[in-house]
């Protein structure tokens, strides 16, 4: 057991570091994909034609497709379209177009939980739509769509174990190096599972508590 | 050349599927009794259960998977790479699986139950013959939505060498230098099998639903 400790108090420098990783690119990856997403969601709803195309193409595949594949079509793919991107730019590409295609189904609920009354009501006022949407839409629609938001945020940060397989040395590959160099697999790969869990159990409860939360003020 | 390379990448298809419905069909079987759990009037198989769907739901699929490929797989319980994917998919869909059935459950009427007690049913044929056949249709939608959700998950796979979908794309691209036509395709293929899914889980929830007592 000491034994047990003994190695894993060895390792967790390693694993940090690449803790520190995971958590930078699903940080970048949030903030370039959620309003990404809240772009998306006005955008397929939009009148414009084009717009409306080009946001549900968008929506479409990065739903449809896994993000492994649009990972290394990011890494592997767009070099030969002359674009090369680096290992972390790569990630935050494919999890961040994952992040705006999802949260943008997310925020539209959000978006249309916002009782049609007060749209009347702000249009009787003389309100701009704009102004309708700045100042009544989005910040009630956002407060709905925050618990949901928040759940997602644990989805990402579990899929950038995924950037193993473009060689960015996150939590997961990083415990697969030590793993290689030691063959002590299980044991390193089960701390790095604590790892996670320690983050994404928290979070998970802390969504359950919002939602209470919120259920209270709603109707 | 690009009929090479779309062929090449179709030849995982199979192995895709594979594993998708293998780990579907072991999450949906011991979804039931977890979900089962999860109602029970004993407070411990509560905490168990609900200890279970918030582990499995906060490891990433793919570290669960190599914790039993590389992991169990080195040494303890020696398995092939197919029986290591679909165990830790496996596990962490029968965690969502359990999930939609907990949430099926509550849609079905109460009145339901009481009809099955005031009518003396035996509470196992309260179960087999009232409850589980609707509870499979109301848990229908989401549970084609699941599995799509696992379909794409089962990309996984490529990473310990099944050579499904992701995993020819993969080895094309690196063979021919051309990865943005192969993974292009290989998402196309993805898009294609998840279409299929969710019309028959729409043209089937349409006919189920109208049997359903609500």
């Amino acid at each position: 057991m000491s034994e047990l400790l003994g190695f894993w108090i060895a390792s967790l420098p390693q694993l940090l570091g690449g803790l520190v990783v995971s958590l930078k690119v699903t940080g970048v990856s949030l903030v370039i994909g959620i309003p990404l997403g809240l772009l998306l969601a006005l955008g397929v709803q939009s009148k414009t034609r084009l717009v409306n195309l080009v946001s549900l193409l968008i929506v479409e595949v990065g739903r449809g497709a896994p993000a492994l594949v649009v990972l290394q079509f990011a890494y592997f793919g767009l070099p030969s379209a002359g674009l090369t991107l680096t290992a972390f730019a790569a990630a935050v590409f494919a999890l961040a177009w994952n992040t705006g295609a999802y949260t943008s189904e997310i925020i539209r609920a959000g978006l249309e939980s916002v009782p049609y009354g007060e749209i009347e009501a702000s249009s009787a006022m003389g309100m701009l739509r704009s102004d309708t949407l700045r100042f009544v839409i989005i910040p009630q629609g956002l407060r709905v769509a925050a618990p949901p938001l928040l759940g997602f945020a644990t989805q990402i940060l579990q899929a950038t174990s995924l950037c193993f397989a473009i060689a960015l040395p996150e939590l997961t590959s990083n415990a697969y190096m030590i793993g290689t160099t030691s063959f002590r697999y299980m044991e390193i790969l089960t701390l790095a599972g604590i790892l996670y869990a320690a983050i994404c159990i928290p979070a998970t409860l802390a969504v359950g508590v919002l939602e209470q939360r919120l259920g209270k003020h709603a109707l | 050349m690009s009929s090479e390379i779309f062929l090449g990448v179709a030849r995982g298809i199979p192995l895709t599927l594979a594993v998708t419905v293998a780990a579907f069909v072991f999450g949906a079987v011991l979804g039931l009794p977890l979900c089962a759990m999860r109602v029970s009037k004993f407070a411990s198989l509560r905490f168990v259960a609900l200890g279970y769907v918030v582990l499995f739901r906060s490891i990433p699929p793919l570290l669960l998977v190599f914790v039993f490929y590389f992991g169990l797989g080195s040494g303890y319980i020696p398995m092939s790479a197919f029986q290591g994917v679909v165990l830790g998919l496996g596990l962490i869909a029968a965690a969502n699986m359990s999930e939609i059935y907990r949430g099926a459950l509550s849609a079905i009427h109460a009145g339901q139950w009481e009809a099955a007690t005031a009518l003396a049913l035996p509470v196992r044929s309260a179960y087999l013959d009232v409850i589980a056949p609707q509870l499979l249709r109301v848990s229908l939608p989401s549970t084609a939505g699941y599995a799509v959700g696992l379909l794409k998950e089962s990309a996984i796979a490529s990473t310990i060498g099944i050579a499904d979908i992701t995993f020819n794309a993969g080895y094309i691209a690196r063979m021919t230098y051309q990865g943005l036509p192969v993974f292009a395709i290989a998402a196309f293929f993805y898009i294609m099998i998840s279409l299929p899914i969710a019309a028959l889980a729409r043209a089937t929830d349409k006919k189920l639903r109208a049997r359903l007592a609500l």
